[in-house]
């Protein structure tokens, strides 16, 4: 069975942001994991955002956190080093997909 | 709905102990794990071995899907017979609170009221009102939405809660609307459009992942496109006028004269649009014609012969030997 709803909504980051306890809800994590790991330095506050105002970006970053520490067992001090090193491999393969002609 | 052969996908014997399972466990993990693995079906494969996991790590729930898997066969045709679990009692998977995760129709069945309480409801009634979850989706589109804007369609599964507090997944499709100007790995929020709320409650937001399909022409690089553009010699030495597909129709390029291949050519505002739009790199890849004809092969040396070029001069240098 069909609808007919278009359902359309915001993009993230450009048209809006999460405030930090929709942010929070939306990762599945609480308020206070959330500011002690923007206090740790694993989530960057966006520079264009209000106050404790978050993007599809960070979004993203953290489910990967719960991801990492969940499915690896890991403590959040190698979840750091895992997320460098695989931004690091997302860099790397782009600039070698750029480079194939 | 099917079977799932949870013994089969973590690969241990039905007689494994916790150790041999949390050590298959780990190896699996370290080889599919989405965020380390590029295969496309890795999210789905993680997924499976969670589950699988989930269900034989915990003894209560090992114990029941033991005694309801006798005699079964992964992808084989199940049903539960009726107070399958009568006796068993299980509590919500370790540190999943508020975290929506997709699990199998075949887990939902059986354990799935579980992880929406914590605990066996069998009535209705007794659940408190609360928000609906925020739920997680992605969807793949071809790279030519971002330029025009497009409504697909995504297809979704939500666990929903029966009377009689067991829970089914029902599949459902929603009609979304790709902006235009969508970026890859841009998240749209699309209010209302999670889990429905209970009690009255208001229903949760889906936040939908947009990727695009990989193009056989262009690569996407933040609002960037890069294109690598095949052009002949005496286009690039003696300059042309080139056509070139592009996302949102044709454009002609102008390959300026004296180009060599690998020049880069900027087209600016050509990328994905946008208050500032991105810009469109052309790489120029010189494409030497075939020497497979006599007439060929002889224009080739009268090149060599009347056209003084030495590609190597200023090579020189140690280790560069000259005959």
């Amino acid at each position: 069975m069909g609808s007919e709803l278009i359902a359309s909504g915001v993009r993230l980051g450009e048209e809006a942001w999460l405030e930090l306890d929709e942010f929070a809800r939306a990762c599945g994590v609480d308020n206070a994991f959330v500011r002690m790991l923007v206090d740790e330095g694993l989530v960057a506050l966006p520079a264009e955002a209000p106050p404790w105002c978050f993007g599809g970006a960070e979004l993203a970053r953290v489910r990967r956190i719960r991801r990492l520490q969940r499915d690896f067992e890991a403590n959040l001090q190698s979840v750091a080093v895992m997320l460098d090193l695989i931004d690091e491999v997302e860099r790397l393969r782009a600039a070698l997909l750029r480079s194939n002609a | 709905m099917e079977f799932k052969d949870y013994y089969k996908v973590l690969g241990v014997e039905r007689s494994a102990g916790e150790d041999e399972i949390k050590k298959a466990f780990r190896k699996l993990a370290r080889k599919h794990h989405p965020d380390v693995s590029k295969a496309a079906d890795a999210a789905a494969r993680m997924q499976e071995l969670n589950e699988a996991y989930d269900v034989l790590r915990d003894p209560q729930k090992r114990a029941a899907y033991d005694q309801l898997g006798k005699g079964w066969q992964g992808g084989q045709e199940f049903r539960p017979p009726p107070d399958w679990d009568a006796g068993f009692e299980f509590s919500g998977g370790p540190g999943e609170a508020g975290e929506f995760v997709d699990h199998s129709d075949f887990f939902e069945a059986l354990f799935g009221a579980a992880r929406r309480g914590g605990g066996r409801q069998r009535h209705a009634g007794a659940r408190q009102p609360a928000r609906g979850q925020d739920h997680h989706a992605k969807i793949v589109v071809p790279l030519e939405d971002a330029f025009h804007g497009a409504t697909r369609v995504l297809s979704l599964r939500t666990p929903e809660i029966d009377p009689t507090g067991h829970v089914a997944l029902r599949s459902r499709q929603l009609n979304v609307r790709i902006p235009k100007g969508i970026r890859a790995g841009q998240q749209v929020r699309l209010q209302g459009q999670g889990a429905p709320g209970i009690g009255g409650e208001a229903s949760g937001d889906l936040y939908l992942e947009v990727q695009f399909e990989p193009h056989p022409r262009f690569r996407v690089e933040g609002r960037d496109l890069y294109l690598t553009l095949p052009v002949a010699p005496w286009e690039a030495a003696l300059g042309a006028s080139v056509p070139v597909r592009v996302p949102d129709g044709r454009l002609e390029m102008n390959v300026p004269a004296g180009s060599q291949s690998g020049r880069t050519l900027r087209l600016k505002g050509r990328g994905i649009p946008s208050a500032v739009p991105g810009d469109l790199y052309v790489v120029l890849q010189v494409v030497l014609p075939p020497a497979v004809s006599d007439e060929a092969r002889a224009l080739y040396k009268r090149m060599a012969e009347e056209l003084p070029f030495d590609p190597r001069a200023g090579q020189e240098g140690e280790g560069w030997d000259r005959n």
